[in-house]
């Protein structure tokens, strides 16, 4: 099976929920057969870093097998949270899907679904 | 066994407002006991509420209520069905008799409304103890004058308020799944302290609180998570039994979907420690819950697990935070993004200009502003013959309005005195609030069931 390097959307989906200044995005995998590379590389430092450049100052994950799925909270990610946040997104809406693009994962190919455009162009 | 059903119109003010007509038709053909909840209130939606009080005792419960129930009153006491929702607002009381001026309007007899509230500690505390409590979360509470200070109250007091036989129950503050865990308390039993029912409960009000969020909206991803006829999206019905089993489903020929991917995303949504998920009720576990598809748009949701409450009640403390402004103006075309860029140029430097001493952040839409500074290609550059399409956005948080109406404005100018093709300029200015979330100790809130008698 061959391994591939693609962004994690091509692997999982996500939602995120604001509370004050904090945002939390659930990741949850398409297949379950992804999630053991999943808790192996998408890591509490990671995620740091792909929101540091907004402010955020520390990430903490919570790991559900049973689900499976895994909720990352994101501290002081939200440039003061929708009541104070001079951006568009005050409530961080959108940034599940940065998440889902800026961290790149390898996997197998066969964790990601048949059907993912990213079948088609596995470099993502 | 009984099974309660669940159905849920709305997830936040301003959801669609005729979302409940499928559920109501669905709910009066099911069995056993029915409830509809609209949820409307977000965190800052009282201090409007208290706001509309102060000018007339009269307002200050949700305007959604005249939007919402004129569609399904009549029918859902023909069936039975009883609504439980926090469109009371600032004003439980209020709403209770402006419900009962529809039902006249709309020739609905014999309905029963009762109110909750206690919620609102300005009118139970001092504003000086109200300081004087814990801020866990948000601004500290300085001098500034309080506009709404509210404990999310639990499910007993909207289990008392069925009790009493009300049809219709309307509460101000609540934690959003105590309307649906207040239902299941009164139907089937469940006490404060048979805390692996109340899990369950609390779990199935989280799964609904949010409308569609559970039933396919808020969901697709097109080419990679898809559902059917998003703009008829089922809103949810969940069928919940006095064992405290779960099923989450939605009524038959809507669209949206009802599948593991839509409930796991709503069930982790918003929600931080997932075993550790205050509230008033019990302290909510879901690191054992398993999703289980169990038919066609049909969730077993299980293994919800419930510790004790905690003492404290958790309460949201408004205070007036000046205004918002913003102005938005478009380029489209060869060079959009150098003349999108020299229109944010030209509005910093005339905020600068006429003394704004608040902090303006002027982007460019179609740069990675939504994400600020997070992406890596944030600096790319565009070659000044591509086409582009860019929108040029000021915002301001000023502590008067008229700051926040001159930045907005320094948009506006820029249709005649900006760069060529600025077009489709949009204004906002709109009041703010700011909140603190402090804990309060619950023998100070004092949860009161009145029954509302028809004017």
């Amino acid at each position: 099976m061959s391994v591939v390097e693609v962004p994690l959307h091509a692997v999982a989906h996500a939602r995120a929920g604001d509370k004050g200044n904090r945002s939390n995005i659930s990741v949850i995998p398409y297949l379950p057969e992804a999630f053991a590379a999943l808790v192996e590389q998408v890591t509490e430092a990671r995620v740091l870093a792909v929101f540091a450049p907004r402010g955020a100052t520390a990430a903490t994950r919570y790991v559900l097998p049973k689900l499976p799925a895994m909720n990352f909270v994101i501290d002081n990610a939200l440039e003061g949270g929708v009541n104070s946040s001079l951006g568009l997104d005050g409530h961080g809406k959108a940034l599940s899907f940065l998440l889902l693009g800026e961290i790149k994962v390898r996997v197998p190919l066969d964790c990601i679904p048949v059907h993912s455009p990213y079948r088609e162009q596995p470099a993502g | 066994m009984t099974t309660v059903h669940i159905g849920c119109g709305a997830g936040f003010a301003g959801d669609r407002f005729d979302a409940a007509v499928p559920i109501v038709a669905a709910l009066s053909r099911a069995q056993g006991e029915r409830f509809l909840i609209y949820e409307v209130l977000a965190e800052r939606t009282l201090a409007i509420a208290q706001r509309l009080r102060r000018e007339n005792p009269e307002q200050g419960y949700s305007p959604f209520l005249d939007v919402y129930l004129p569609l399904v009153l009549a029918d859902c006491h023909r069936h039975g069905i009883r609504i439980v929702t926090n469109m009371g607002a600032a004003n439980p009381l209020g709403a209770a008799r402006r419900v009962h001026a529809l039902a006249k309007e709309l020739g609905v007899r014999g309905l029963k409304v009762a109110a909750v509230t206690g919620d609102d500690l300005l009118a139970t505390l001092p504003e000086a103890q109200i300081r004087g409590e814990q801020v866990i979360e948000g601004i500290a509470l300085d001098s500034r004058p309080i506009v709404a200070a509210n404990a999310y109250l639990g499910a007993a007091p909207v289990a008392d308020a069925l009790a009493t036989g009300a049809h219709v129950v309307l509460v101000g503050r609540t934690t959003d799944a105590a309307l649906s865990l207040g239902p299941l308390m009164h139907v089937h039993g469940w006490k404060p302290d048979d805390l692996q029912h109340l899990a369950q409960g609390t779990a199935c009000g989280h799964l609904l609180e949010c409308g569609a969020q559970v039933s396919g909206a808020f969901f697709p991803d097109p080419g990679f998570k898809d559902v059917p006829a998003l703009e008829r999206v089922g809103f949810p019905i969940a069928e919940v039994g006095s064992d405290g089993s779960l099923v989450v489903t939605k009524p038959a020929g809507t669209g949206g979907a009802v599948n593991r991917m839509t409930v796991i995303e709503q069930l982790l949504y918003e929600v931080h420690d997932p075993c550790n998920y205050l509230t008033p009720d019990v302290v909510l576990d879901l690191g054992e819950v398993e999703v289980e598809e169990v038919g066609e748009n049909r969730v077993r949701v299980s293994g919800a697990r419930g510790k004790p409450p905690p003492p404290t009640l958790k309460a949201t403390v408004c205070v007036d935070a000046g205004w918002l402004g913003e102005g938005e103006i478009s380029y489209a075309g060869p060079n959009a993004l150098a003349r999108a860029e020299l229109a944010a140029s030209v509005v910093r430097a005339r905020c600068q200009a006429i003394g704004v001493a608040d902090e303006v952040r002027v982007e460019v839409l179609g740069t990675g502003a939504i994400f600020r500074g997070a992406r890596r290609d944030r600096n790319a550059v565009v070659p000044a013959t591509a086409f582009g399409e860019y929108r040029v956005r000021a915002a301001v948080r000023g502590s008067t309005r008229k700051i926040a109406q001159q930045v907005s404005d320094e948009v506006l100018s820029l249709y005649c005195s900006g760069p060529a093709g600025g077009a489709g300029v949009r204004q906002s200015v709109t009041p703010q609030v700011s909140t603190a979330s402090i804990l309060i100790d619950r023998n100070k809130v004092r949860p009161q069931v009145t029954v509302v008698e028809a004017s």
